[in-house]
């Protein structure tokens, strides 16, 4: 299995179509190509991150400045970033577009993943994110944008799982 | 050297900037000598002050970003350091009050305390240029000094003693500074034609 060109396109494609140029992000295998061309666009604005709660900082600090962004990072890295999730975010009304690489799923083959794939939804539902399954590169772009959209209406953290359908083939 | 005595002296130059502090003691001694729609208190999730400001600097290239941060909250997130440095956000002025103690959290000995643990060490080693550590007043003005007239990074990790404020209070709630800040910034933005 290899990670798909052609979808990580149509997921940058709908980050930019959504009027986003500002990228917080953790690298990580299923964002590789996506990160790639976030860096290769002269008008998008990266910063990767060492632990993903930093990126809760960043994104808080573009908000205040007014700047539409999003969140990159694997299911494990929000587990990392979960106080500044609730401490920040939730607590001061910030709101979070998400963007979250669930490993760990269905037709998962490496162990390592397993345990944070199978508690994911059972904590996004804990916190009170609301979130939705990205599977098809076709409806992917409306996605990111309504979860762009939420999050601002709605003053909250929302995320974006992109599932193994989309980012792998 | 107390922190209140630092930010005494540098509040009439930070009062019109865009500052973050940290939770608690540093917050409150903020406050106290006049809170400005520019001011974001952090309450709570530790480390994360220099975090927000890095978002605004990268996104604020014409305001000047000075962020309160301590030796707790960034022995929280040391990792802060190095995407600072990797990020060289020019506008950001970083000072970390180091007393040696998580205060507002019971009084506890941090790491940093006796020395131990050298927090101007690390940002140097994180690989930020301009890093000083200062022990007295006048030292830690003109290193302020230098900081706000440098356009680079600066970090500047002033030692001070474990003392805070005797009453704590904020006459508002914790979302309405995130949403009078952030309109703050707006108002500046539209102003400056930013």
């Amino acid at each position: 299995m290899t990670v798909s060109y052609d979808n990580s396109k149509a997921v940058f494609d709908g980050i930019r179509a959504a009027g986003i140029k500002s990228i917080s992000a953790l690298p990580e295998t299923w964002l590789g190509l996506l990160l790639q061309r976030a860096e290769d666009d002269p008008d998008v604005e990266l910063i990767q991150v060492a632990k993903e709660e930093e990126a809760i900082g960043v994104a808080a600090g573009a908000y205040f400045a007014g700047e539409p962004h999003v969140l990159l990072m694997q299911n494990h890295g929000f587990f990392g970033a979960m106080n500044g999730v609730i401490s920040l975010a939730q607590l001061y009304s910030i709101p979070l577009c998400m963007l979250i690489a669930v490993r760990g799923h269905w037709g998962e083959p490496y162990p390592w993943h397993t345990r944070g794939g199978i508690v994911t939804e059972g904590l996004l539902r804990a916190l009170n994110i609301p979130y939705e399954h990205a599977r098809d590169p076709g409806e992917v772009g409306r996605q990111i944008a309504e979860a762009y959209t939420f999050s601002q209406s709605s003053l909250s953290p929302v995320a974006l799982l992109l599932t193994r359908d989309l980012m792998e083939e | 050297m107390e922190r209140a005595q630092c930010l005494e002296l540098i509040y009439p130059e930070i009062e019109d900037k865009l500052v973050v502090t940290i939770m608690g003691a540093c917050a409150q001694e903020l406050y106290d000598l006049g809170h400005k729609e520019n001011f974001f208190y952090l309450q709570h999730a530790m480390g994360l002050a220099s975090s927000i400001g890095l978002g605004l600097a990268t996104h604020l290239p014409d305001e000047k970003i000075f962020v309160l941060d301590g030796d707790g909250s960034v022995l929280m997130n040391l990792g802060t350091l190095t995407t600072l440095a990797r990020y060289r956000p020019k506008n950001l002025v970083h000072i970390i009050f180091d007393n040696g103690s998580l205060l507002s959290t019971g009084g506890f000995d941090s790491h940093t305390t006796s020395g131990i643990t050298d927090l101007a060490a690390i940002a140097r080693g994180a690989g930020i240029e301009h890093v000083v550590s200062v022990d007295g007043p006048m030292e830690f003005g003109e290193a302020f000094v230098e900081a706000s007239e440098r356009e680079d990074l600066s970090v500047i990790v002033a030692h001070v003693e474990a003392v805070g404020p005797d009453n704590y209070g904020m006459d508002f709630a914790l979302p309405e500074n995130a949403f009078r800040f952030k309109r703050c910034i707006a108002e500046r933005r539209a102003a400056s034609g930013s």
